[in-house]
């Protein structure tokens, strides 16, 4: 809580930034966000574009697991059925951009809904363990239909929006950028209205939920589906930057990557899941770069993928275990340092 | 198509057999979640981590098998308590899914150090299993899996003795079925569990050893974790008779799907299994029925 501001009403007590200096702030990231482009080379541009992917599908994932409390490891698969549904159409049909990003979140909501309902009928367990059957029966159908291409998977063009075709970082990132940071933007709003206050409740106290009226299947549902409905457009957006999707594309391991994402991030925190996913897709990078600073470096490029599963697992459980709200409350621990200074806080 | 019923029967016995050792892998589990409420989503990797060191103490320092199977399987008991002292204990009133997740990541870690340590290249382990045929009427059966599941039955009916009879077994079994009262009557509730932790972790070795002593090893074992998840949910949870019957169920289904449409079917069949078994009976096949219906 920031001290020193002045409410007057509710609508401004409800606002979703509130204060003057958040305001700067944001727009601060905001031109930062705009003229990143002219400035990063083809590397960070690439990084940035990825960046953003992870933290639409971790935004979704946050929306379920920690603002509901129901864990998911069947992210990568609604992600997969996004990228599909975007590539399938994009060859098929050649529908535009627009259409195909929404239809990859509405397909990816309703593969979301058929597994969530056996799931949601007992204990958000069995959630995490019907989605991790979930990717399986994903991968098996991606890698046995015809029109998916089979295990060689299926290529697609560059996206062509007003006749320019997005084939490099540069053009995606004008791409990307924005409809996470829509997505971002819902998903924070998402938290003021009935909904996603239901959602909270759900999470802090089933029972006390349900005696309060709320609807619990429907409500867990309803989690389930927009959290889908955002792995679905992130995996549309996969597809387009990728532009090769496999059945290989999206693991399990994937799925624990988003998991540590929101982790570390801080779960249930619009700000956890932009921290936690920038943060777990620098990482490899981190990892690469210190491997190269190792003497005889190239011998150790092997060692990457196992101690990048290491330090994905040693994460989830060193955040879980010491700092279970993670990055996001680090930084407003230090924010409240700065804010009181030179009091004690 | 006439039915090939010596076939059936074939495929049908070595899958039940088969099935022994999702049972064994089911007790560890179960073991874990009846005493400390704790699901245990790394259970295939702990596998995985009992037939490695067996592989270390067996093929890389050559010990002798007498002694290279109860140092695997003590190491990896040792496992089971670093892992609930250090993961586990610290979470002790967390919600319970935070533990969860915490298993989750151990599950990362564990195959991410087994592919630094032995590299992800499949593996064999040395042959103990006698290669004797074994023959049932008509029916031909793999011995290694004939052999597997006599062990896994040897270690399930002492497990369950130990459990009847035994002081601690009986704490254990207190502790399960009320914490509070466990406590009232002085027993240790941390140390039990602990205990089950050290057990569940044995018990996952030895089924481990087995199972890569049938099939190979290799970083990728864990998927067998994933099926002994689906039997442990098809058995309900915190039944030990659920995940025995259950094991030998997956098993089957697992065995003929396999025979009958091909390998890469039987993952899928486990699953609609599961899926279908949450649909009917969501507490499992003799599961405690929870009251609170959510």
């Amino acid at each position: 809580m920031r001290i020193g501001t002045l409410k007057e009403s509710y609508v401004a007590d409800a606002a979703l930034f509130d204060s003057r200096t958040q305001h700067v702030w944001l727009a601060i990231a905001a031109a930062a966000l705009l003229l990143f482009p002219f400035m990063a080379n083809d590397y960070w541009l690439y990084m940035a574009c990825l960046v953003a992917i992870n933290i639409a599908s971790s935004a979704g994932l946050n929306i379920l697991t920690g603002y509901t409390g129901l864990v998911s490891l069947g992210q990568a698969a609604f992600m997969g059925l996004g990228a599909y549904t975007v590539a399938i159409l994009q060859l098929r049909w050649g529908t535009p951009l627009a259409l195909n990003l929404l239809a990859a979140g509405v397909v990816a909501m309703l593969g979301g809904l058929i597994v969530g309902v056996p799931s949601l009928r007992v204990k958000g367990l069995y959630l995490a363990i019907v989605t991790i059957a979930a990717t399986f029966i994903a991968h098996f159908l991606f890698a046995n239909f015809d029109f998916t291409g089979g295990t060689s998977g299926l290529s697609m063009r560059p996206a062509r929006v007003f006749g320019t075709d997005l084939d490099t970082s540069f053009r995606l990132y004008w791409l990307i950028v924005p409809v996470t940071v829509l997505m971002l933007l819902g998903a924070a709003n998402l938290f003021r209205t009935r909904i996603g206050r239901a959602f909270i409740a759900i999470r802090d106290r089933d029972i006390s939920a349900e005696v309060l009226g709320i609807a619990l299947l429907k409500y867990k549902l309803l989690s389930f589906g927009l959290s889908s409905f955002y792995a679905g457009v992130a995996g549309g957006l996969f597809a387009y930057f990728f532009r090769v999707i496999t059945p290989e594309s999206f693991p399990l391991s994937m799925s624990i990557f988003f998991l540590a994402a929101i982790i570390v991030g801080g779960m249930g925190s619009t700000l956890g899941s932009i921290l936690g996913a920038a943060f777990m897709t620098m990482v490899p990078e981190l990892l690469k770069l210190v491997f190269d600073l190792l003497p005889g470096g190239a011998d150790l490029t092997v060692f990457l993928a196992p101690v990048r599963l290491v330090i994905f697992g040693a994460l989830i459980i060193v955040f879980l275990v010491f700092e279970p709200l993670g990055l996001a409350e680090m930084w407003r621990r230090t924010r409240r340092f700065f804010h009181l200074w030179p009091f004690k806080n | 198509m006439d039915m090939d019923w010596g076939y059936l029967f074939e495929v049908s016995l070595t899958s039940v057999m088969g099935g022994g050792l999702y049972a064994l892998a089911g007790l560890a589990f179960v073991m874990v979640y009846k005493a400390t409420r704790v699901v245990n989503l790394a259970i295939g990797e702990m596998l995985m981590a009992g037939s490695y060191l067996f592989f270390t103490f067996a093929a890389m320092w050559a010990l002798p098998l007498w002694l290279a199977i109860p140092a695997a399987v003590l190491a990896s008991g040792v496992l089971g308590a670093v892992i609930e002292r250090t993961m586990i204990r610290p979470l002790l009133g967390e919600p319970p899914i935070s533990a969860f997740m915490v298993t989750i990541g151990l599950g990362s870690v564990l195959v991410g150090l087994v592919e630094m340590i032995w590299s992800a290249d499949q593996r064999r382990l040395p042959d103990f299993l006698p290669t004797q045929a074994i023959t049932v009427g008509d029916a031909f059966l793999a011995p290694k899996i004939f052999w597997g599941a006599v062990i896994a039955s040897v270690f399930i009916t002492a497990v369950l003795l130990v459990f009847r009879y035994w002081r601690g077994g009986v704490a254990l079994r207190a502790t399960a079925s009320d914490q509070a009262a466990a406590y009232a009557v002085g027993i240790n509730v941390p140390r039990v569990f602990s205990l089950s932790w050290v057990v569940s972790a044995m018990l996952a070795a030895v089924s481990g050893i087995i199972v890569g002593s049938i099939g190979g090893i290799s970083s990728s074992m864990g998927v067998f974790g994933l099926t002994v998840l689906v039997v442990v949910i098809v058995g309900g949870l915190d039944s030990v008779l659920g995940a025995l019957v259950a094991g030998l169920l997956v098993g089957l289904v697992e065995g003929l799907a396999g025979a009958y449409l091909g390998g890469e079917y039987k993952l899928l069949a486990t699953f609609i299994v599961l899926v279908f078994i949450l649909m009917v009976r969501p507490y499992g096949l003799f599961g405690t029925r929870e009251i609170e219906r959510l």
